[in-house]
């Protein structure tokens, strides 16, 4: 290291962070009785156990990584792979099971926008408690009160409770206080997932602000767009191991070619089992002979099954997929008829056949009715369209889209003369 | 680069240890503490229609049911003092402490975002409720000036007491509250146990009558409740019609103290799996 290089001292660093969890429904809380019986039962063996549990899982491994000062740092994986939790133990709310991390400097934690948000306050109350509890003092609430008013857009309605603020109103509020917090080290976890277009742009726009400006950012997203936009380096984690550790985007092509990541056509969506509505369970990538597929040529035709369940009786409800590239720029969408809906488990079958060459493709999903859109997940699945057409003739072409013509041109010869010009 | 980015470190690592108690942590964020008490302020009387009117008929009413019945009915003694205004300066305490700990021990499941999604020193949390009741103490102080010009008591030097005692009976109901929030975490039975147990607390209180018609083999219960020498003390400072109990006082300080301190360490070693359990 040259001295040129001392700025570059790692601002965190990870060594050989594990986190152990007890798993089992029965072991989230205790009572009294429980603990008390177990007792009973077997006085030396619970005795024992105070502490210390048997069903164990590991959610990180051994994590080790450093960040430099000024860097923005994306980290990707699958859900479950650990990225919560890594930025739950950065952010202080969880302690780490074993190793050590070295903080340099004030971490600022955006894991879900909106906490201690409360609904009986105004506005301008929100926005001091939030900050405070963010960890901003009075003083740099006041000074940064006016930037952040202005940023969120609900100059009107800051006297008024956020309880009769629309959902979208609340989110940019609540970003809006995070992202004026001024600490060195900035933690994010999927805030741009909420928002309409318009704010999510705004919200990209400021946090490659921050980035400029010389802070540190750890960015956990599954938004590859984003992430290639922002960050400079990614981690892939996966089942609590840091997989890679490179260029964005070289850990992105690690990421969607490593084949395991990719070959489910069947795919389990988040169930939101306290959703009132109704909840996503499948969505199935078909081929023409209804056969699950993921790989498939330019201008062959598939099929989307979207299978969802509804729990209580609903009127007009409509299914709809979107399909979006990787970067999660969206391509086509499709919907269903609204239709009157009693509980129980449905499916819809879209057929696709839109001739993309678009190499990579995620799903969006949603259930709504007329007013509500009661169940929403983005960048769901990974299908691969490969650079051959049906015709079996391989392409050259760039862009998203393709029409297919009947014929395929040729090339025809205007002259003989070798001197036209 | 300046100074000030590079001189702050912090080393994140599993906690051991009994007393990693971190008071530079709790001074940096004192702020917050007051943002949490002024939030337990505004939004406990939002949409009603008495506003902080409640402050006062929560006890006023207590009292006049009390003066009714123990008073009235039952011709309970009363030091020598007019029954409604021993009652309600008995109850004004008690009320502070048994809603201070009411919602303290269910703040941390309450506020189960605030563990699971950000950082904050968890001590705060079940502290704010104990210093926002003090203001609803405040409010029904009134009444009792009320009714003090009413029936003619002039307070002595002893009056100089009574921030002692508040601030003795705060530190009490945050003890408990520490202990019997982390317990919540965990068990969720203490939700169901609080009220009931309030409700007995009060009878091994002198709230309804005074501490000295209960003599003999009962008498310890008595004494051995800090809430006790608390509102004796309480009573005496305000209305001075007797002088303080300083060996109930002294006991029931101990007490206090103990639980206080004990209450503190239970919750900082615990609260590395409440963001898990929660």
């Amino acid at each position: 290291m040259t001295a040129g290089d001392s700025n570059k001292e790692p601002i965190i660093q990870v060594k050989n962070i594990s986190k152990q969890y007890n798993i089992g429904m029965d072991r989230t809380y205790k009572t009294f009785a429980e603990s008390f019986t177990n007792l009973l039962k077997s006085p030396i063996k619970s005795l024992k156990s105070i502490g210390y549990q048997h069903d164990t899982f590991w959610a990180l491994k051994d994590i080790n990584f450093n960040v430099n000062r000024g860097e923005v740092v994306g980290i990707i994986g699958r859900n479950g792979a650990g990225k919560s939790t890594l930025l739950k133990i950065l952010s202080r709310i969880t302690s780490p099971t074993e190793g050590e991390i070295h903080l340099k400097g004030r971490v600022g934690s955006l894991l879900e926008v909106g906490t201690g948000f409360h609904p009986e306050l105004t506005g301008r109350e929100n926005i001091y408690f939030n900050g405070a509890i963010l960890g901003m003092k009075k003083k740099e609430i006041d000074n940064k009160f006016d930037e952040i008013v202005k940023f969120s857009g609900v100059e009107k309605f800051l006297d008024t409770p956020v309880k009769r603020y629309s959902s979208g109103m609340q989110v940019r509020l609540a970003f809006s206080v995070a992202a004026n917090l001024d600490p060195e080290i900035l933690i994010v976890d999927e805030v741009l997932a909420v928002g309409d277009a318009a704010f999510q742009k705004k919200c990209l726009g400021k946090m490659g602000e921050v980035a400029e400006s010389g802070r540190t950012v750890l960015f956990v997203s599954h938004n590859m767009g984003a992430i290639r936009k922002l960050c400079s380096r990614t981690i892939l984690l996966k089942d609590g191991n840091v997989i890679k550790n490179s260029e964005t985007d070289e850990t992105i092509n690690y990421y969607l070619k490593s084949s395991e990541e990719v070959t489910d056509s069947i795919i389990k969506l988040p169930r939101e089992n306290s959703n009132p509505l109704g909840s996503g369970l499948y969505l199935k990538i078909l081929n023409s002979c209804q056969e699950p597929q993921t790989i498939f040529k330019i201008g062959e035709n598939w099929y989307i099954d979207f299978s969802f369940r509804i729990f209580k009786e609903i009127s007009h409800v409509i299914a709809g997929v979107g399909i979006i590239t990787i970067d999660s720029i969206p391509i086509a969408s499709y919907h269903s008829k609204p239709q009157d809906l009693s509980p129980g488990i449905y499916h819809v079958k879209f057929h696709f056949n839109i001739p993309l060459t678009a190499n990579a493709l995620q799903f969006v999903v949603g259930l709504t009715t007329y007013e509500k859109n009661f169940y929403y997940h983005q960048n769901i699945g990974f299908i691969e369209i490969s650079d051959i057409s049906i015709n079996e003739q391989p392409f050259r072409t760039r862009g998203t889209g393709l029409l297919l013509t009947e014929q395929i041109a040729t090339i025809e010869k205007l002259s003989e003369c070798n001197n036209f010009f | 680069m300046t100074d000030t980015q590079s001189t702050y470190e912090l080393i994140i690592k599993p906690k051991y240890g009994f007393f990693n108690i971190n008071w530079q942590e709790l001074k940096e964020y004192k702020e917050l503490l007051y943002f949490l008490a002024l939030r337990e302020i505004k939004i406990r009387y939002k949409q009603t229609v008495m506003g902080a009117g409640w402050a006062v008929l929560q006890p006023f009413f207590t009292m006049i049911v009390f003066t009714l019945i123990f008073g009235g009915l039952a011709q309970m003694p009363s030091d020598g003092i007019p029954y409604p205004i021993f009652s309600y300066s008995g109850l004004l305490l008690w009320i502070y402490f048994s809603n201070a700990l009411t919602q303290s021990s269910n703040s941390l499941v309450n506020n189960a975002p605030l563990l699971s999604k950000v950082y904050l020193p968890r001590l705060f949390i079940p502290t704010a409720p104990c210093i926002a009741g003090i203001v609803d103490y405040m409010i029904a102080i009134s009444i009792l000036v009320l009714m003090m010009i009413y029936y003619v008591f002039i307070p002595n030097i002893a009056i100089l007491l009574l921030p002692a005692v508040v601030f003795l009976t705060f530190l009490l109901a945050c003890g408990l509250g520490y202990w019997l929030s982390s317990i919540c975490v965990k068990y969720r039975d203490v939700k169901f146990v609080m009220p009931f147990f309030i409700q007995l607390l009060m009878f091994v209180s002198p709230v309804i009558y005074p501490a000295d018609i209960v003599g003999g083999n009962l008498r310890w219960l008595l004494d051995l409740n800090p809430m006790t020498g608390f509102i004796n003390a309480h009573r005496a400072c305000l209305l001075g019609h007797m002088p303080i109990d300083w060996y109930g006082l002294g006991i029931s300080t101990i007490i206090t103290f103990v639980l206080f301190i004990t209450g503190v360490l239970y919750l900082k070693n615990t609260e590395k799996y409440f963001a898990d359990l929660v």
